[in-house]
């Protein structure tokens, strides 16, 4: 029981039950849609960037608490960094839910690690690391134009 | 009154769980609660045995060689076919072709059957509960042929609307490939309406038994289905071996589906003859031990009795059934009496996938997701559910350990 609050902390669940920026970005200068084929759930990203700042992002689409957490965090996270950083945050990210090597991060705020690491339960859970997963690699696509559809498998 | 079902079920059926040793006290790290026989079944020890002593004492490959070994082992193989073949009623042994699962086959008539008969101006009948293995494999065929597939409706409850069928049905309708049960809901078809009618029409059915062969007994010659499929896994059998019974004369109009070894007559470096129904249809060294063990569940389930499943089964479904409704926490979906021992459901606010994890955590295995059957799953207007099936292992104690795990789900997403 204890394993499973890790999984589900208020934080994660406040943030499935009431996402933040989901809704579509009339001022998107790219988007991206994912779709996890395992349990057919989708999600697009938008995102408005100035040069290599993201000035805005939003999502949506349809998940389970932890990939709607992860979505609603992760666009948290991204607003107002730079393309450099994001990567560094992304990379970071990965490995906190799939590698179970307590990980070094350099420069990254200890603010946003800490926002990061509600969901480094997950790592616990191999079914569930694509759930928290699929908006970072979405996100991914959208920064690189691409669109070709992002998926888990 | 629950209590007074579940005490007398209890008594009598309690032995059954004990056969199968996955599900004892000490193999999982916690006490498991299987609901997840639907996407496939535990195998009883006897099974797993008797796949063990073939491979230690009657192991050789079949048809081949002259050595007794071989011939043990090609009698063994013949014999499960023989199982089978009586299991399901077929008019004669030849009508059962051992393939890898249920999607093999249909895929098999798919390219050979279908490749060979259907065409652009021909039409293909299925339905919105399908599994994904009665549907693709139509789809492949679309692009080969040009033939054209339809779907009949279903109803909101998820049976099928028999009106849209007589609708959708015509001359050009050359076959009705539709499951037995639906995976996703429970819901069974009303297959002798479907067949007389599509036979008064001259069209071919092809029965996707995988979810009804397990639940009921199963005779061809009163169904008279042209085709018939299931898996030997979720039939308490193992994996990577399944059944395609074709009636014979329609077997023997059939090309081949793969070639090699062990389905010809004779082969020069320029051309080859086939060998006879089934063997035409399986090429190459076949999943010989797993017949063996198919065998011996069909043994298992027939010394049982497939009426008592289907009375434990049923008593199940009704028990789980009210339980939920009683509970009051979850949305069911298909509330019907006459259905499988398979129950969808979902929460108002929780994902499926989240009530799976939760659920887990308290050692109760149910499927979460669309099973296969999006079409089902978007006529519903949902991503997926939660499902809960049974199987003759499972006892009301499994049901009311299901409850508690869904309380648990509220308690944390309250
Ligand atoms: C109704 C139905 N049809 C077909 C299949 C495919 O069976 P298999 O994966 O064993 O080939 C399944 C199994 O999930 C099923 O439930």
């Amino acid at each position: 029981m204890s394993e499973l609050r890790d999984l589900y902390q208020e934080v994660i669940l406040d943030h499935g039950k009431s996402p933040r920026n989901f809704g579509k970005l009339e001022s998107k200068t790219a988007d991206a849609h994912g779709h996890n084929p395992l349990c057919g759930d989708t999600i697009t990203i938008y995102l408005e960037l100035d040069k290599d700042v993201i000035k805005d992002i939003s999502f949506e689409g349809r998940g389970c608490a932890i990939s709607l957490a992860s979505a609603s965090l992760m666009t948290g996270l991204l607003k107002g960094k730079n393309m450099d950083d994001a990567q560094v945050l992304f990379a970071h990210f990965h490995k906190l839910v799939s590698d179970s090597n307590k990980t070094m991060s350099v420069n990254i705020p200890t603010d946003d690690l800490q926002k990061l690491d509600v969901l480094a339960g997950v790592r616990d859970y191999p079914m569930r690391v694509k759930c928290a997963t699929l908006a970072w690699h979405t996100f991914n696509a959208a920064l690189q134009n691409n669109t070709e559809e992002v998926t888990t498998e | 009154m629950a209590n007074e079902i579940s005490d007398q079920v209890n008594l009598r059926f309690n032995n059954w769980k004990s056969d199968f040793p996955l599900l004892s006290s000490n193999a999982t790290s916690k006490k498991l609660i299987y609901l997840d026989s639907a996407a496939s079944a535990q195998k009883p020890q006897i099974v797993i045995d008797s796949m063990k002593s073939f491979y230690e004492s009657e192991y050789a490959n079949i048809h081949r060689g002259v050595y007794e070994l071989s011939e043990k082992a090609t009698i063994a193989y013949e014999g499960a076919r023989k199982s089978v073949s009586e299991f399901i009623g077929a008019s004669k042994v030849e009508e059962i072709v051992f393939t890898k699962g249920a999607t093999e086959s249909i895929n098999l008539v798919a390219s050979s059957w279908g490749a060979q008969n259907l065409t652009s101006d021909d039409e293909i009948l299925i339905t919105t509960m399908e599994h994904h293995a009665n549907i693709v494999p139509w789809h492949l065929l679309h692009k080969r042929t040009g033939v054209k597939i339809k779907a009949v409706n279903i109803d909101e409850n998820g049976e099928l609307d028999i009106d849209h069928f007589h609708q959708l049905l015509t001359k050009k309708t050359k076959l009705v490939s539709i499951t037995q049960t639906s995976n996703a809901l429970g819901v069974n078809t009303p297959l002798s309406e479907i067949i007389d009618t599509a036979h008064s029409l001259n069209a071919l059915v092809l029965v996707d038994g995988c979810q009804g062969i397990v639940h009921k007994r199963v005779d061809l010659q009163q169904l008279d289905a042209d085709f018939y499929v299931f898996s030997g896994h979720k039939l308490y059998g193992p994996s990577g071996i399944g059944v395609l019974y074709g009636k014979y004369d329609i077997l023997e109009s059939m090309q081949p589906y793969q070639g090699g070894g062990d389905m010809i007559v004779t082969v020069t470096t320029n051309d080859s003859t086939y060998a006879k129904p089934p063997y035409r249809f399986e090429a190459g060294t076949p999943p010989i031990a797993s017949a063996v063990g198919l065998a011996q569940a069909i043994k298992y389930i027939s010394n049982i009795g497939m009426e008592f499943i289907a009375l434990h089964e049923h008593s199940l479904m009704k028990y789980a059934s009210k339980s939920l409704q009683d509970a009051n926490i979850v949305k069911l979906f298909s509330q019907i009496d006459d259905k499988a021992a398979i129950i969808s459901f979902n929460f108002d606010d929780v994902h499926p996938h989240d009530v799976g994890t939760i659920l887990d955590n308290e050692g109760i295995a149910v499927r979460a997701g669309h099973h296969c059957a999006q079409p089902t799953m978007s006529h519903f207007g949902v991503s997926g559910t939660v499902r809960a099936s049974f199987g003759l292992y499972n006892d009301f104690n499994d049901i009311d350990a299901l409850i508690s795990g869904l309380h648990k789900v509220k308690e944390i997403f309250k």
